[in-house]
């Protein structure tokens, strides 16, 4: 538990943060409209359940207004950038950022759950009122007429239901439809739902598109969340009526409103719309994004070099005016001959120190596969497809060179960002950097396949012959392991065992088969460094990230001169 | 979007709808709006349609994960035959049964959410899609190779014991090299 708290403590604290305010606006609202003088007509035909749907609403509000934050990526980088200056903990906040998203998409569908079923009483008991089921009281208050002179348009009635003359089970649904709070509302709860189901895990990372058309019903939701309180449908008796109308001295006297001068007929008016206070912020910013984004893709990229990589991987070397990148960020590609509006991020496997960007595709999919065979079928030499680029846009990756020693993990294709450090390092190293603090790096690449690992395999020899050269062997530790091993190649290094360079990469360093033995490795490392904090990075699937991160639970130390692992993870 | 199966985004759907018929027909009945006998077929209609949709069925390309404690309920949905691999079968229930919903507040929207999922269904089925169960695969074990079935009945020739054990003091004519070096039994 202790180790947790010191790896988690800053999320921690925002969740708590949060929460905090969660609860606070949903417990002050619900005592505004559960105790609020002016309301104590409207409590009279609606009881608890007034305040049961304005309290999740404040809920709604401040939630909405968050939704959009965590997905302003450039918003995020420029955060960022400022806090360079300052921990290492602020900017592993900043990549939990779909985490938080999730979270308060949770709270919005709860929140609204809530909400609708408190307005589901609401919109019962006050068709039960219109009908005269209830007390004289409820029918009076009821029967108030609108009182407005034509100069303001403000109605002055406490119902809201007016109508009465259709079969009464459908005055309730005619009622919704007909309003614009009810008519916005279940549109816009059905937008949600529909978000949702598309966003469901399965969905998510099996088909994509679903869930990214899908999710663009958010603009629907937002528009119709910025009307939906217009109607002035939540009634209060206004000021000056509670002045000359006691509501707990007249209530008794229903028959003498109007008639005795204590009890003048009572006046009300509807709440206004609120919601846009919250949210209009965040949706010009997040407009911004868009538009910027859009800015970036009109931009042009200029193809330096393509090459088709064995095991279907596409390396694409491009040239941007003004683009400057950091070691292992991504960007996001757009093709306008596969698809106008589907964006898909890549990590980058250059360098900083180098005048291009590249990227590595494996296919992976629609897009992907289009995307291949639109690259091979091109004439030698020839210039691709148009292609927008946005971002670069930054990750954990940025932080390897601030600790002092570094393990570095990629799984499969998850090693991409991984080529980018060490490209990164070794221009560091030739110019004899200073910023680079880091003394020992501990580099696992996991992978299935054998194939996968020539491009790959190719930048490892340059940098082992490197190394050697500038008697800096020890820097850099790297274990390869091959987790789909059979039969066959077991007998081919049975045979071969022999050999100075590993069979399957041609490397120095041998291949191990099977997957790594986390204990044993977490051990060695705590071992060469007692006293480091030691950075872990993982680019791979989410099981391995769970096993990794209680592993640096496991092996770290709350006392502060020992070895300490800190956990992070990139994800997409 | 050609690799979607539509399928699997209608089940997740007709999963919410279910439990949004529910909720609304339990609202119903408990809060005794008027209509409420409709709150109570919804009641008993979403419980049905969260049986018929829990469990998940296989993907036809990919790996399925299964929903926790699902294999009851795909031995009872699969019992069903044809009723519930047929996706037109399943959308045009669902169509049937989201009717009533409509005919009061509490239960429209449980109504409309089960009327989408049942044209996503539509469009999977038009595509050829249909249900299958996710059940655990039986283990196949390896046929054995011939060879082993006989094995040899006896031992291969050795040298008498006293030749074969390694003479402490007469090592150059062992049989065999031991990698820790031999003492005698003292």
């Amino acid at each position: 538990m202790g180790n947790w708290f010191v790896n988690n403590w800053f999320s921690a604290i925002i969740i708590s943060v949060w929460m905090g305010l969660n609860i606070f606006l949903f417990v002050w609202f619900y005592f505004v409209y559960e105790q609020g003088e002016t309301f104590y007509y409207t409590r009279h035909l609606l009881g608890s359940a007034l305040a049961w749907a304005r309290a999740p609403a404040a809920v709604l509000n401040f939630n909405c207004m968050l939704i959009l934050l965590p997905v302003c990526r450039n918003l995020l980088s420029l955060l960022r950038g400022s806090f360079v200056r300052c921990s290492r903990t602020m900017r592993k906040q900043l990549d939990k950022n779909l985490t938080f998203h999730k979270l308060v998409a949770y709270m919005i569908a709860l929140m609204t759950a809530v909400h609708m079923i408190a307005h589901l009483l609401n919109v019962e008991w006050l068709n039960n009122s219109r009908q005269g089921v209830y007390d004289n009281l409820s029918t009076a208050l009821s029967n108030l007429e609108d009182d407005t002179d034509d100069s303001d348009h403000r109605t002055t009635y406490l119902n809201p239901i007016r109508k009465n003359d259709i079969d009464p089970q459908q005055i309730p649904t005619y009622f919704v439809f007909t309003s614009i709070a009810g008519l916005t509302g279940v549109i816009i709860t059905l937008a949600l739902i529909l978000i949702i189901t598309s966003s469901m895990e399965v969905i998510r990372r099996n088909y994509f598109e679903v869930f990214w058309y899908t999710h663009h019903l958010f603009i629907i939701f937002f528009a119709g969340l910025v009307i939906h309180g217009i109607g002035y449908i939540v009634r209060r008796q206004n000021k000056e009526s509670y002045k000359e109308h006691n509501p707990l001295f007249c209530q008794n006297r229903t028959e003498d409103w109007g008639k005795i001068p204590e009890c003048p007929i009572p006046q009300f008016e509807g709440g206004p719309a609120q919601t846009w206070w919250y949210v209009i912020g965040p949706m010009v910013i997040y407009l911004c994004e868009r538009l910027l984004r859009f800015i970036r893709y009109m931009q042009n990229v200029q193809y330096r070099k393509i090459v088709m990589r064995p095991s279907k991987v596409l390396e694409l070397q491009l040239v941007k005016k003004g683009f400057k990148m950091d070691v292992g960020q991504y960007v996001f590609l757009n093709c306008p001959a596969i698809s106008q509006l589907e964006w898909h991020p890549f990590t980058m496997t250059s360098a900083p120190e180098e005048d291009f960007f590249s990227v590595h595709i494996r296919s992976a999919g629609d897009w992907t596969d289009k995307l291949i065979d639109i690259m091979q079928k091109l004439p030698e030499g020839s210039q691709g497809p148009k292609m927008g680029v946005d971002g670069p846009f930054g990750t954990a990756s940025e932080d390897v060179f601030d600790y002092e020693v570094s393990m570095l993990v990629g799984a499969g294709i998850g090693v991409t960002p991984f080529a980018s450090i060490l490209k990164s390092i070794w221009y560091k190293f030739k110019d004899n950097d200073p910023n680079l603090k880091t003394r020992k790096i501990y580099f696992y690449w996991l992978c299935r396949e054998t194939h996968a690992f020539e491009w790959f395999a190719d930048l490892l020899k340059a940098q082992e012959k490197e190394m050697e050269e500038r008697g800096m062997g020890d820097f850099l530790t790297y274990k390869l392991f091959l987790t789909g091993w059979d039969q066959s190649h077991v007998n081919y290094v049975m045979v071969n065992v022999d050999r100075e360079t590993d069979v399957v990469t041609g490397l120095k360093q041998k291949t191990h088969y099977g997957r790594p033995n986390w204990d044993k490795e977490f051990e060695q490392v705590r071992k060469e460094n007692p006293t480091s904090v030691v950075g872990m990075f993982l680019c791979g699937p989410e099981a391995l990230g769970k096993v990794l991160e209680k592993k640096c639970g496991k092996y770290s130390d709350v006392d502060p001169r020992k070895t300490k692992f800190y956990f992070n993870k990139e994800n997409f | 979007m050609g690799k979607i199966e539509w399928a699997m985004w209608a089940n997740e759907q007709a999963l919410a709808s279910g439990l949004i018929l529910l909720t609304g027909g339990i609202v119903g009945v408990a809060g005794q709006f008027r209509g409420w006998e409709f709150a109570a077929y919804s009641v008993a209609a979403g419980v049905f349609v969260c049986l018929l949709e829990y469990p998940r069925g296989k993907r036809a390309k990919g790996t399925s994960v299964e929903r926790t404690g699902q294999y009851c309920f795909t031995v009872c949905v699969k019992a069903f035959g044809p009723l519930t691999r047929n996706y037109y079968v399943r959308a045009f229930l669902h169509a049937a049964i989201c009717v009533p919903g409509g005919f009061m507040l509490a239960t429209v929207l449980g109504c409309v959410c089960l009327g989408i999922a049942s044209l996503i269904y539509l469009a999977a089925a038009i595509r050829g899609e249909h249900w299958e169960p996710i059940l655990p695969r039986k283990e196949v074990r390896k046929p054995v190779a011939e060879s082993i079935k006989n094995p040899p009945q006896n031992p291969p020739p050795r040298p008498p014991p006293e030749m074969r054990r390694k003479q402490a003091k007469d090592l150059e004519s062992a049989a065999y090299d031991n990698p820790i070096s031999v003492t005698a039994d003292e």
